[in-house]
């Protein structure tokens, strides 16, 4: 018989042996920022002990193992992902650095009159930074709507593709309602009407088997610190002609190869786009992260955290009073489950279960367009990990179902 | 899960305002009305009041708010009644905390001074 997943990781992750409010830690707050491996922690431990200077410009040891290790997780990240080379990966601080700073390149190139494609359940970094770009230039920001299902309306999605629209930005996995969006399909319409496609991958890195020439897009990025990893830094994959056509908008040390006092001269792919020094030791966390799931394989990972959340929607939708948003329980669902409970707000939700140990999200999620497609205020929120377990789900239910009456 | 009983998350004050608030409604005479969202969680909070004689005659709340910000708008608009506008915007978190016989955690403190933010936008010098 085969381990579960959560009980063969679970001894790797030593917060989850702590108690909050007198109960053990019952952690279901991953999306927001997963809980890290002895593995990665003793990996930036090493890093620092050991071997840290500043990378690619350093002539002595230190400096030589540094680069060695940085560019290692490079490595490592390229085949995780399915990119076809090394080049096309480059690191940022997190998801919304990525979409920042793709939005302020492909910005400048748009001129009044073009058109950016969002979706109504976006995360707030890939609807914000497209206003910024679009702002002053006369470009038009529109939002592809969902069904009732919580799916994308791909109809109304060909009905506001056309030859005005430059930019199409959506999320690979819905934060809010785990819709797992078809992201070759879509990108392969939003090529076929010119459009750039930048996806953002940062409820999918974690969830899902990754493929780059799979998916088809020209941009994709996520976080390190949702995916086992830690905080500070991100991927932004990009395909190499796209990247290859991207104007640095951030300059400084590093991004160029010769620099005159009227003008410079960009380095290659990928250091073109990493201005200054990068985030060393979470680099060389996130190779530790990226190596702890392949090793679990992505596969099981999506397995695991696709049935706790599908017992989840069953568990919580049986529940009087409670309200489970997002696709039905036999559609495809990433690792989240946002409810609402009749009668109390989120935010007083979350606080009554952290009394019993458990810890949710409550609120927008960064997502208030999409609140307001549902007419509310905000959701509590469960999502899982690699050591999430289906007891956790089930004292989830047992808490919730007790709720209504402690208030 | 264990059904020993919690220790009360909130004070009654608390819970007792939420359940049945004194002062929620809207104002159709208002002289000052003012809103604003609590940006952690997107709660709003709306305050319609009459001021006259230079005194606020009366205060009402609606809006979309957890426990804690629903008391505490009831507590503010309860409070603010008989005072001068400058004097009411004086009014503190502490005040209002006392009055609801309870202590938040510091997540949980804009909850407590959304609605206290918005009388101050009614009444304040820039309004």
């Amino acid at each position: 018989m085969t381990v579960r997943l959560d009980e063969q990781t679970r001894g790797d992750f030593p917060i989850l042996a702590r108690t909050v409010n007198g109960h053990p830690l019952v952690y279901l707050d991953s999306a927001a920022s997963s809980q890290k491996p002895r593995a990665v922690l003793e990996a930036m431990a090493q890093y620092y002990t050991t071997s840290h200077a500043n990378v690619h410009r350093s002539i002595h040891t230190l400096g030589e193992e540094a680069t060695e290790l940085y560019e290692l997780a490079r490595d490592r990240v390229q085949r995780f992902i399915g990119a076809a080379s090394r080049e096309e990966v480059v690191f940022t601080r997190g998801t919304t650095d990525g979409i920042n700073l793709v939005a302020d390149a492909l910005g400048r190139t748009l001129r009044a009159g073009d058109e950016i494609l969002v979706t109504d359940m976006e995360h707030h970094s890939n609807i914000v930074p497209w206003q910024m770009a679009a702002r002053d230039r006369g470009v038009i920001v529109r939002a592809i709507p969902l069904t009732r299902d919580g799916l994308l309306d791909l109809d109304a999605f060909d009905r506001l593709l056309g030859s005005r629209t430059k930019v199409v930005a959506f999320a690979h996995v819905s934060n809010v309602l785990g819709t797992i969006n078809p992201v070759a399909a879509m990108c392969a319409r939003a090529r076929a009407a010119g459009a750039v496609t930048v996806v953002d991958g940062a409820q999918a890195a974690p969830h899902l088997l990754l493929d780059m020439s799979a998916l088809s897009c020209d941009f994709y990025v996520f976080s390190s610190h949702k995916m086992l990893g830690p905080t500070g830094i991100g991927v932004l994959w990009g395909r190499r002609d796209a990247l290859e056509r991207l104007e640095p908008t951030r300059g400084g040390g590093e991004m160029i190869k010769e620099v005159w006092i009227d003008r410079a001269r960009w380095n290659d792919l990928p250091w073109r786009f990493e201005p200054g020094t990068p985030p060393i030791a979470e680099a060389v966390g996130l190779m530790a992260a990226v190596e702890y799931l392949e090793k679990l394989g992505m596969e099981r990972v999506a397995e695991h955290e696709g049935a706790l959340a599908r017992a989840t929607v069953e568990q919580l939708s049986a529940i009087p009073g409670v309200t489970v948003y997002g696709p039905r329980a036999d559609l495809p669902r990433g690792a989240v489950v946002a409810f609402t409970v009749d009668g109390l707000h989120p935010h007083d939700v979350a606080a009554l279960l952290d009394q019993q140990g458990i810890a949710v999200r409550a609120g927008h999620h960064c997502a208030q367009p999409l609140m307001r497609c549902y007419g509310i205020v905000g959701t509590a929120r469960a999502s899982f990990s690699v050591y999430s377990s289906s007891e956790e789900v089930s004292l989830l239910a047992h808490a919730l179902a007790a709720l209504r009456t402690e208030l | 899960m264990s059904p020993a009983t919690p220790v009360a998350l909130y004070s009654d004050a608390i819970r007792e305002r939420w359940r049945r608030p004194h002062f929620r409604g809207e104002l159709p005479d208002a002289t000052a009305v003012a809103e604003d969202v609590n940006p952690l969680c997107g709660d709003r909070v709306r305050m319609t009041i009459r001021v006259a004689d230079g005194r606020v005659a009366a205060a009402r709340f609606t809006g979309d708010s957890c426990a804690i910000c629903t008391a505490s708008a009831d507590v503010v608009a309860e409070s603010i009644v008989g005072r001068s506008p400058a004097e009411a915007i004086t009014l503190t978190s502490e005040d209002v905390l006392t009055t609801l016989q309870a202590d938040v955690r510091p997540t949980r403190l804009r909850c407590v001074t959304l609605p206290l933010t918005v009388v101050q936008q009614a009444l304040g010098p820039r309004s």
